[in-house]
């Protein structure tokens, strides 16, 4: 009852014939069941979902959207130099949308003269950098304690809720502001925190997978062939869990992004001279009256990649619904006609 | 019933206990508050008097069996920043941040409700639309930005509002309407959702083979069946207030609970920290289990304590 509605429609159900075979195949990384098909069924599936989700116009902005922040994070450092720590003091508080001083300055400039454009791009790279490390080791290690809470019984498998209950009962803003006031503010901290809040989520559900998988019947014919409970764990029944995690990993990203904003917008995040987009919007604070743009456009960066990974999310559910799965196919042929 | 409350509670109170464990020694870890409330040039022996006038010389588990043994009689510490009881200080602040909270979270229920509804009505038409994009972006906004453009646009600019303090009714418009947007934007489309699968069941298409009017159909029979879930996500939202509370009282200068635990934080006043978050803890507890019941009475299906 206390799981999140959001993610309710996010557990995709994994085909019975998805099992044994594929744990005995001994794949490392295995393919969502769903995906499970010759490579060339699953690319044209792929590309079949594309072609409907750049259909749907807000769809297609988004996704637009995102790839340009991940290009900019993995990529812009590399283009842009040092522009974006070099102090120009001739552009200092700079307007926006004026090209005197070239394509660098065209969202204006901070105190020191630095680009703002150029400065996003730089805080793309942590924003999201931050936010995908946390994700991950939140994922890796409620995924495991959640299979471990799940096929063990009795004493440990309780110790491990009753310890995520403790964190889900308190409010992750305040666990993380005392925890960070604690071990000093620094991105490794911050990653390290960041996961702790969200390790319940992943724990819940890798757990709540596993009670259903391990009474299916290969679980049980592996035992009574001699397979070792490790190996039933991460060889039969871990394989299954790992898609559903995966794609609650995607949704909770956008979650995490605003949560190490915040953090680094009270000062307890990321430390100068390293900055996100969080700092970014606490340095712009001071000058609102008469620089406004240096807060404004990070807070819009981050509202806007936010809010194109809701969007996506949102039709990546939508998709996944057989019940609401026709509302796209039909409003995609009626465009297709047009 | 009363055995699930008592179940409850006692889960709770272990939970609460635990908390207060982590928070005693990990607040104690943040370093020694005889640098930060004496003067940077004072002697080794004034910073140890400081110490042990506030038993802070002592090792830290006989701190704790102190600190326990203090609570057995209803007394939380003394403020070091204030020189009050701590538990006065954090009592004092609590209701300010609990009437933002409760205005909000009705707010954000209300208006969620009336627009996921309608939106629901007719899915995929152009306020559905519109609802979803508003809904998305209220989820997803960074509160702290939509604070500080509100005060760029209607304190800085326009001048309608102050752009912090309390007082006049005023200076409760901004900071409810950045608490408000979260919540109102997850809940519209729980509310959306859970109506959209509501409207679709077979009790609705037999209503609508009676004739019933539209209106009545979606207010009346689906809404009462698609609020459960909406009841679950409220109830985590308003748990969930106290994040925001912490930022849009910073921001907003309002003194509750939230910027009084930054405040308590900054400055190594552990016996404030323990009871702001004692207080925000039990708080949290409570409305957990007010929500289980409520659910139990809407649901019929779900009777807690009988299994």
């Amino acid at each position: 009852m206390n799981d999140k509605i959001a993610y309710a429609g996010a557990a995709s159900e994994a085909p019975e014939h998805a099992g044994p075979a594929q744990g005995d195949a001994g794949n490392a990384t295995p393919q969502p069941p769903r995906d499970a098909g010759p490579p060339a069924r699953s690319a044209n599936r792929a590309m079949a979902i594309l072609r409907l989700m750049t259909r749907d116009r807000l769809v297609l902005c988004a996704l637009l959207f995102l790839a340009i922040v991940l290009l900019c994070a993995i990529f812009g450092p590399m283009l842009i130099g040092d522009v974006a720590t070099r102090p120009n003091f001739r552009a200092r508080n700079l307007a926006p949308f004026s090209m005197q001083h070239g394509w660098a300055y065209v969202l204006g400039a901070d105190t020191l003269g630095r680009s703002l454009l150029a400065r996003l791009i730089e805080g793309a790279r942590n924003t999201i950098g931050i936010a995908a490390c946390a994700v991950a080791v939140s994922m890796l290690i409620g995924g495991m304690l959640g299979l471990l809470a799940g096929y063990s019984r009795g004493f440990l498998s309780n110790l491990i809720m009753r310890l995520a209950d403790i964190v889900m009962s308190f409010p992750s803003l305040l666990l993380a502001l005392v925890v960070l006031f604690t071990l000093g503010p620094s991105i490794t901290n911050l990653i390290i925190v960041l996961a702790i809040t969200r390790i319940p989520i992943y724990l819940r559900t890798a757990r709540a997978e596993v009670l259903e998988i391990r009474e299916r019947m290969f679980v049980s014919a592996a035992l009574s062939l001699g397979a070792s409970h490790w190996r039933v764990l991460s060889r039969h029944i871990a394989p299954l869990a790992i898609p559903t995690l995966i794609t609650i990993g995607a949704i909770d990203f956008a979650t995490v992004v605003l949560a190490e904003s915040a953090l680094s917008f009270l000062g307890l995040g990321v430390q100068a001279p390293a900055f996100t987009w969080g700092s970014m919007v606490a340095t712009g604070r001071g000058y609102l009256a008469s620089a406004w743009w240096i807060a404004f456009w990070p807070g819009l960066a981050l509202l806007l990649t936010t809010l194109s990974l809701s969007i996506l999310s949102n039709w990546v559910r939508m998709y996944g619904d057989p019940q609401q799965r026709w509302r796209i196919e039909l409003r995609s042929t009626k465009d297709g006609k047009q | 019933m009363q055995a699930y409350i008592l179940k409850r509670s006692a889960q709770s109170l272990i939970a609460v206990a635990g908390l207060l464990v982590l928070v005693f020694f990990f607040s104690r870890l943040t370093g020694d508050p005889a640098y930060l409330y004496l003067p940077l040039d004072s002697s080794q022996a004034q910073r140890d008097a400081f110490s042990a006038l506030h038993g802070l010389d002592q090792p830290l588990y006989i701190q704790f069996a102190r600190y326990l043994g203090d609570i057995i009689h209803l007394d939380f510490g003394t403020s070091l920043s204030r020189n009050l009881p701590a538990m006065d200080v954090a009592l004092h602040a609590f209701p300010q941040t609990l009437k933002l909270a409760a205005i909000a979270i009705s707010l954000a229920v209300v208006l969620a409700v009336t627009v996921g509804a309608l939106a629901a009505a007719r899915p995929g038409g152009l306020f559905d639309r519109i609802a979803s994009t508003v809904s998305l972006a209220g989820a997803s906004a960074p509160d702290f930005w939509v604070a500080i453009v509100a005060i760029l646009v209607f304190a800085v600019g326009l001048g309608w509002f102050p752009t912090s303090g309390t007082g006049t009714p005023l200076h409760w418009i901004m900071p409810i309407f950045v608490l408000t947007l979260r919540p109102f934007g997850l809940l519209v489309q729980v509310v959306r959702g859970s109506m959209i699968s509501a409207l679709s069941s077979a009790y609705v298409k037999t209503a609508r083979a009676k004739g019933v009017a539209r209106k009545r159909i979606i207010f009346v029979h689906a809404l009462r069946n698609a609020l459960l879930p909406v009841i679950t996500v409220a109830g985590d939202q308003a748990a969930s207030l106290i994040n925001g509370a912490v930022i849009v009282e910073t921001i907003f200068g309002w003194p509750g609970i939230g910027k009084l635990m930054i405040d308590a934080i900054i400055r190594r006043d552990f016996a404030l920290i323990q009871s702001c978050v004692l207080v925000t803890a039990v708080a949290i507890f409570i409305l957990n289990i007010v929500i289980d019941l409520v659910y139990a009475l809407l649901d019929p299906r779900i009777r807690h304590g009988a299994s």
